[in-house]
């Protein structure tokens, strides 16, 4: 009878069925440590019962293949990217353990930027970091964690400091920063590291499985073929150039500290009260435009000019008109003035950009100056006279005048400037006030001063 | 009736929301900044996710990972940093990933300005990534368009597992208009989406993998060919457009986004004076509504298309394309942020058109 003593860890697949050949061995060279990272991790996953959870991202490198290996959910993404996507991951599934797989070029010289700032949000994320100091898939390149001197395709006398830089430290760097719950450098090159590897790799999902936050593990690996080494040379070489370098330690071990964070969602009754999108009813046929209006309002920054025109666009709106509101935009916004445009009309605006109005509401001097030309003959032109000394100087356009701050500042809110403006206007086109005053009533943000701006309406109504 | 006065760049956030997207990854960039902000204020209020990402690099590619989860997510820049997402927008077209890119458009090339240009065109409707994919990008001309198309764009994606573009510009993003909401039944949509290939980090989705690596060159075109029988599919149903006043029409303009809207007006007027002219406006950019404007073409033995847009002239060559030689085709622009008075626009037209 047959028993099996030794078998492959359950958290491989059976057979590497998304391999093209060989779908019974991995695509890893001898002697490299992908193949024992691979298999510690794959124990850890069915060990702690996180298989089913598990979404591993695979980077681009030697461990691009990742995927052919794990029985886990698997995403493949671009290089440097794996803890952008594993942000994500971890932000769209509160249930997923994401292990970010990554070697040294992806993590450490691509990747950089979004290796910092997944640490540094303490994305709930376990990370991988095969450091074997050279580029593997490409074919032996410099990688930012190649020795001092070393001898690689792009640095053919040796990595010199001065021009390419020193090997760059993760672990260290990782470690300075305030959210990462645990951080730890080992190595795989012989049985005793191995045996730590095993136990970090468990750890840090751990961590992640107990929703404390960011682990980082960083695995010193043996590369022999790009090395151009034997395997238990490169095993030495681990040990006598790397580890002197890259010391094994733990950097960061904030475990018993944390407390578990589990994202938590807001749930609402009424999705359109949270966005603030009203059930308005319209109110049909008793707006009845002439023409269709295109109005532009100017004045002085702060004369509220720009909420005028939206009260006048939203007056057009629920009066079932077609409008449009668009601010002061380009060279002309300029010198502290404001101005808008509005349309209203009949059927569907074409322009929003107004630049032969047939209505102008100018707020003060300035603005009449600039604009009175161009309002199509026949137009009308509503002149706030209390700032405006001058009359408006064509023929061929009809004219109000209206002492509008004055009248706003003799009831007591110099603000309503721009309401006493355009409830002239509206008044002007023999528009009921009500719609007005409603309309104040749904923009105003200080209503303390409704009661005022109302009496203020009325009074422009009631006035010859 | 859900009606309200808003920007479009908010009603395209709202939309969204109304569309069951919880998740929204990006980085500040003026003129689409506002997108973000109304995004930061609204999104974890519907318990969902808002998230500033270090890069438009990271921002894209969270919206990958996102996306292979098989949620509803989008990210939203402008010229710049849409440069910077290619990378990613490549892999999620591979990896056949649903999700809605806005770009609002600003001048370039370089860090150019931030005033309203339509320079991206080639960027975005020709694929600015690596590789053999297309995108659908849709081209809001209104602040409704902005509500209907960010919905649309979420439908089209999930349909075709593609992204997708909103593709707009600071007028159109910054105009306020009636904006009418639909109506829809939302409990926490972005859950209910169940795809037999999303990770959901569970048992039954265990064997699931998302990828766009495909070793043997054969496996590849395979890979390929199936991307090209998707995009033919959505050439064949997907492909929209509007016409204004196209009906007997001597001439015809072709303008998107802001363009439409300026050109609309300056139609009316031309009208007014007894010239026959009408408006083309495609709605995707791709497709490209190619036979539509060739049949108006031949049909209405136009003679003359202008081409109206804010670029060196760049949709111009999708409407030479579609017209093959069947009318004069001439290009009428501003560059760098500049948007002609109308009375400039009439004036070009007229020029153009004087000599036949």
């Amino acid at each position: 009878m047959e028993e099996m003593i030794l078998s492959k860890s359950k958290g491989f697949y059976d057979t590497y069925f998304r391999k093209d050949s060989n779908q019974f061995t991995t695509h890893y060279c001898p002697g490299c440590g992908h193949g024992k990272i691979h298999k510690l991790i794959a124990e850890a996953l069915v060990d702690l019962g996180i298989q089913d959870r598990t979404v591993m991202i695979s980077p681009v490198g030697c461990s691009v293949f990742a995927y052919y290996y794990f029985d886990c959910g698997n995403i493949q993404v671009a290089h440097g990217r794996a803890p952008a996507a594993g942000t994500g991951v971890t932000r769209a599934l509160d249930d997923s353990l994401v292990i970010s797989y990554q070697g040294d070029g992806d993590l450490a010289a691509i990747g950089t930027a979004e290796i910092i700032h997944a640490a540094n949000r303490g994305e709930k994320m376990t990370v991988i970091f095969v450091n074997n100091a050279i580029y593997g898939m490409t074919g032996g390149q410099m990688a930012p964690t190649s020795l001092e001197g070393q001898v690689t395709l792009t640095t053919p006398y040796g990595r010199n400091p001065l021009t390419e830089g020193y090997p760059i430290r993760m672990s260290e760097i990782i470690s300075t920063l305030t959210a990462p719950v645990y951080v730890e450098r080992v190595a795989v090159h012989n049985y005793k590291n191995i045996m730590k590897t095993r136990q970090a790799i468990r750890k840090a999902l751990q961590v992640q499985k107990d929703g404390l936050g960011f682990s980082f593990i960083e695995i010193i690996s043996p590369c022999p073929t790009s090395l151009r080494l034997a395997p238990t040379d490169c095993e030495s070489w681990v040990e006598e150039k790397m580890i002197p370098y890259y010391p094994l330690k733990v950097f960061k071990d904030e475990i018993s500290t944390r407390t578990p964070h589990f994202p938590e969602h807001k749930t609402f009754t009424d999705i359109y009260e949270v966005i603030g999108i009203d059930d308005i009813k319209e109110d049909t046929g008793s707006f009845n435009l002439k023409e269709d209006q295109k109005i532009r309002i100017s004045g002085f920054g702060g004369q509220g000019v720009l909420s005028s025109g939206l009260m006048l666009a939203g007056i057009g709106m629920k009066q079932n008109k077609f409008t449009s509101w668009l601010p002061s935009y380009g060279p002309e916004m300029r010198g502290g003035t404001a101005n808008c445009h509005v349309n209203i009309c009949s059927s569907k605006v074409g322009s929003p950009v107004i630049d032969s109005p047939n209505v102008l509401i100018a707020m003060n001097i300035a603005s009449l100056d600039e604009f009175e030309d161009i309002v199509v003959p026949g137009g009308t032109i509503f002149v706030n006279s209390s700032l405006i000394d001058r009359k408006v100087r064509r023929d061929d356009v009809n004219t109000v005048y209206i002492p509008a701050t004055q009248i706003a500042e003799s009831m007591g809110l110099l603000a309503a400037t721009n309401i006493v403006m355009i409830a002239s206007y509206l008044k002007h086109l023999s528009i009921n006030k009500q719609m007005l005053i409603n309309e104040v009533k749904s923009s105003l943000k200080k209503k303390n001063l409704l009661d005022k701006n109302i009496e203020i309406i009325n009074k422009v109504y009631s006035s010859n | 009736m859900r009606k309200t006065l808003i920007k479009g760049n908010e009603a395209v956030v709202k939309s969204a929301i109304l569309a069951g997207c919880r998740y929204y990854f990006g980085y500040p960039i003026t003129p689409a900044s506002e997108i973000a902000h109304t995004a930061a204020k609204y999104f974890p209020l519907v318990g969902g996710t808002f998230l500033q990402a270090e890069s438009e690099i990271s921002a894209i590619n969270m919206v990958y990972g996102a996306s292979a989860c098989g949620v509803r997510v989008m990210t939203a820049s402008s010229g710049p940093g849409i440069s910077l997402k290619q990378e990613g927008v490549s892999y999620i077209a591979g990896a056949e990933l649903p999700c809605l890119i806005v770009d609002v458009m600003r001048a370039g090339p370089g860090l150019g300005n931030i005033w309203a240009e339509q320079g991206d065109y080639n960027q975005v409707v020709k694929g600015g990534g690596h590789g053999n994919y297309r995108v659908p990008v849709l081209a809001p001309a209104s602040a409704q368009d902005m509500c209907d198309y960010t919905a649309l764009g979420f439908d089209i994606a999930d349909r075709y597992r593609t992204p997708v573009y909103l593709f707009t510009d600071a007028y159109i993003g910054q105009m306020i208009e009636p904006v009418v909401f639909p109506e829809v039944d939302v409990v926490n949509k972005s859950q209910d989406k169940k795809y037999d290939w999303q990770i959901r980090a569970t048992r039954e989705t265990r064997s699931n993998c998302i990828t766009s690596i495909v070793m043997s060159p054969e496996g590849m075109e395979e890979l390929n060919l199936r991307l090209q029988e998707k995009y033919k599919k959505i050439s064949e149903n997907e492909t929209r457009y509007e016409t204004y006043r196209c009906e007997d029409a001597d001439y015809l303009i072709v303008a998107y986004g802001i363009c439409s809207r300026l050109a609309r007006t300056c139609i009316d007027r031309l009208q007014e004076r007894g010239i026959k002219i009408g408006l083309v406006r495609p709605i995707t950019l791709w497709p490209f509504p190619s036979q539509a404007l060739k049949d108006l073409v031949s049909n209405n033995n136009i003679c003359h298309t202008l081409v109206f847009e804010l670029s060196n002239g760049q949709m111009i060559d999708d409407v030479r394309l579609s017209v093959e030689s069947r009318c004069k085709v001439s290009l009428i622009n501003r560059m760098g942020g500049v948007v002609p008075k109308e009375s400039w626009i009439i004036q070009s037209i007229l020029s153009k058109i004087s000599k036949e």
